[in-house]
């Protein structure tokens, strides 16, 4: 970590910077938690309570906003200062995102805990671990402005990709046995989706650490493993294949 | 005491009587020791208190009109930056401020600056007394061809009468408060001039804040100084203004960005726009204060 700017004031501005996403990390992380316990407990006031508190993040954001607006204005940071001064803004609209998400997932909860509880629904707090490792890591990472750290999440959000096409074609085919289970098959199918792009924004977070340590971007194409959108599963009607 | 200084940084030839020893009334010692600041959203922000109001304040310099019509209030306990091209009255108005500009012939101040609710400007106003109260430190740094010590102790010894033992306290106070202690404390009897240029600036300073004055006025402190002397000037400004009302003009707009509470920009003698420093720079109200910190015109 960089020493001590002479003016103090200036340090102190920029850990309020910093504190305020941390702030806004550890509510992405109680967020998803609570979502995640309200689909598997089939609670929908904790549900109904993590879609309230999605207005705190906003407000954290522009908070964040704020701070940095007033920060170029009055500081004009040069080299190391202005990436750490740029970075939080674009990790603030990541989280922003991430909250978004897991207010998203507690949504639908409630509509699928007014039915009877569906098989693959079971895949979905696995996913959500997966997730919400990523997200504790990166964030550990960015109070370390450790870039391996996030170089290590970077790569490991393949797996959750994998999982996310995994459940996909399980969905379809779940869809596929009974019409009946369309409606909660769809809902689950999205939710799966909102737990994959949490992880999506979580290796923006660590792309963005990775830059803000070493002042150049993560050059390779991320690992991709979400397949899901080149996906078909052919069922067993007794009609010939592509019908 | 700050005749004294004028004398040393210009070519005027005016002689001066001895200045009055300060009445007694002034001078029970008021503890030096800092109230910490913090900085925590959550506890309320100290209120904020006028200490110097100018109303309609014209000035000048035989016919020539300076300062035209200046209204504006400093604040205790902040910092108060006046930026502006070159000649537009910044330095002119702070020499309103401590009636330095009586020293010279042929100049005229109307209007009214007041002090703690007293027009500083009226005839009847003790000018010794003014400037024990309104320190100045000015932009190329002044200190006397005398002692580090003695420096320090001169103004001290202006005003009040001291025991050598109370004197020695109050100079190291000083020079502690000017962030110069540690760098002086062993050559004390040394030359003021041979300190480094970043070094004698905050000699300057710690002059200044010996006579324990309300305000202390900094016309371009940190021009003449290298980018890390500035730096310490500056972080000195901050922690100094938990004590003191502080006006500084500078032409370096990013300083006063850095380091002030509120920003007044002045052009061609008049005040265009005057507010909190943040707002100014990230939205001021006027397009002619837009153009000017923007870099569209010089």
């Amino acid at each position: 970590m960089p020493s001590d700017h002479i003016i103090k004031s200036y340090d102190e501005e920029l850990a309020r910077l910093n504190n305020t996403i941390t702030l806004m990390g550890g509510l992405a992380e109680s967020q998803l938690a609570a979502a995640m316990d309200a689909v598997v407990q089939r609670n929908s006031d904790l549900a109904a309570t993590v879609v309230e508190n999605d207005v705190r993040v906003d407000e954290l954001e522009r908070e964040v906003s704020s701070l940095v607006m007033r920060l170029l204005a009055l500081r004009q940071p040069i080299a190391r200062d202005l990436r750490e001064v740029l970075a939080p803004l674009k990790i603030a609209s990541d989280l922003e995102r991430i909250c978004d998400y897991a207010a998203n997932v507690a949504k639908r909860s409630i509509v699928l805990s007014q039915s009877p509880p569906v098989r693959p629904a079971y895949a979905l707090p696995r996913m959500a671990r997966l997730a919400q490792a990523l997200m504790t890591d990166v964030l550990d990472a960015y109070v370390e402005r450790d870039a391996d750290k996030a170089l290590d999440v970077w790569n490991r959000d393949e797996e959750l990709d994998d999982m996310y096409s995994g459940l996909f074609r399980e969905l379809l085919t779940y869809m596929m046995e009974d019409p009946r289970n369309i409606s909660a098959a769809t809902h689950l199918l999205f939710m799966a989706k909102n737990i994959e792009r949490i992880g999506d924004h979580a290796t923006n977070i660590a792309e963005t650490l990775y830059f803000l340590v070493h002042g150049t971007p993560l050059s390779q194409a991320r690992p991709k493993g979400d397949f899901s959108s080149t996906t078909q599963v052919r069922g067993n009607t007794g009609e010939p294949d592509g019908k | 005491m700050e005749q004294l200084q004028e004398m040393t940084s210009s070519d005027t030839e005016t002689v001066h009587s001895g200045p009055e020893e300060r009445e007694p009334e002034r001078a029970a010692p008021v503890s030096v020791k800092r109230p910490t600041v913090s900085r925590d959203k959550t506890i309320p922000a100290r209120a904020e208190v006028d200490k110097v109001a100018v109303n309609n304040l014209n000035f000048y310099y035989k016919d020539y009109h300076a300062l035209k019509d200046i209204n504006l209030t400093l604040r205790d306990k902040r910092v108060t930056a006046f930026i502006g091209p070159s000649g537009c009255g910044k330095s002119t108005l702070l020499r309103v401020l401590n009636r330095i500009y009586g020293l010279y012939p042929g100049l005229k101040a109307t209007g009214e600056v007041m002090v703690d609710g007293v027009n500083i400007l009226d005839p009847k106003q003790d000018l010794n007394l003014l400037r024990s109260r309104i320190g100045m430190v000015f932009q190329k740094p002044t200190p006397f061809p005398m002692s580090i010590f003695d420096n320090v102790a001169f103004g001290i010894r202006l005003y009040e009468k001291l025991s050598h033992s109370e004197l020695q306290d109050r100079v190291e106070q000083a020079l502690r408060r000017a962030a110069i202690w540690d760098e002086a404390k062993d050559k004390l009897k040394q030359s003021g001039l041979s300190l480094s240029g970043g070094q004698q600036q905050r000699l300057c300073i710690a002059r200044a804040v010996a006579v324990r004055p309300e305000i202390i006025l900094l016309d371009e402190p940190t021009s003449a100084l290298d980018p890390l002397s500035t730096q310490k000037v500056e972080e000195l400004i901050s922690e100094l203004k938990s004590d003191y009302c502080i006006a500084i003009v500078t032409h370096n707009m990013q300083q006063a960005a850095r380091s002030s509470d509120y920003t007044a920009f002045m052009y061609l003698g008049e005040l265009v726009e005057f507010s909190e420093t943040e707002a100014l720079f990230t939205h001021p109200q006027k397009k002619q204060t837009e153009d000017y910190i923007t870099g569209r015109f010089g």
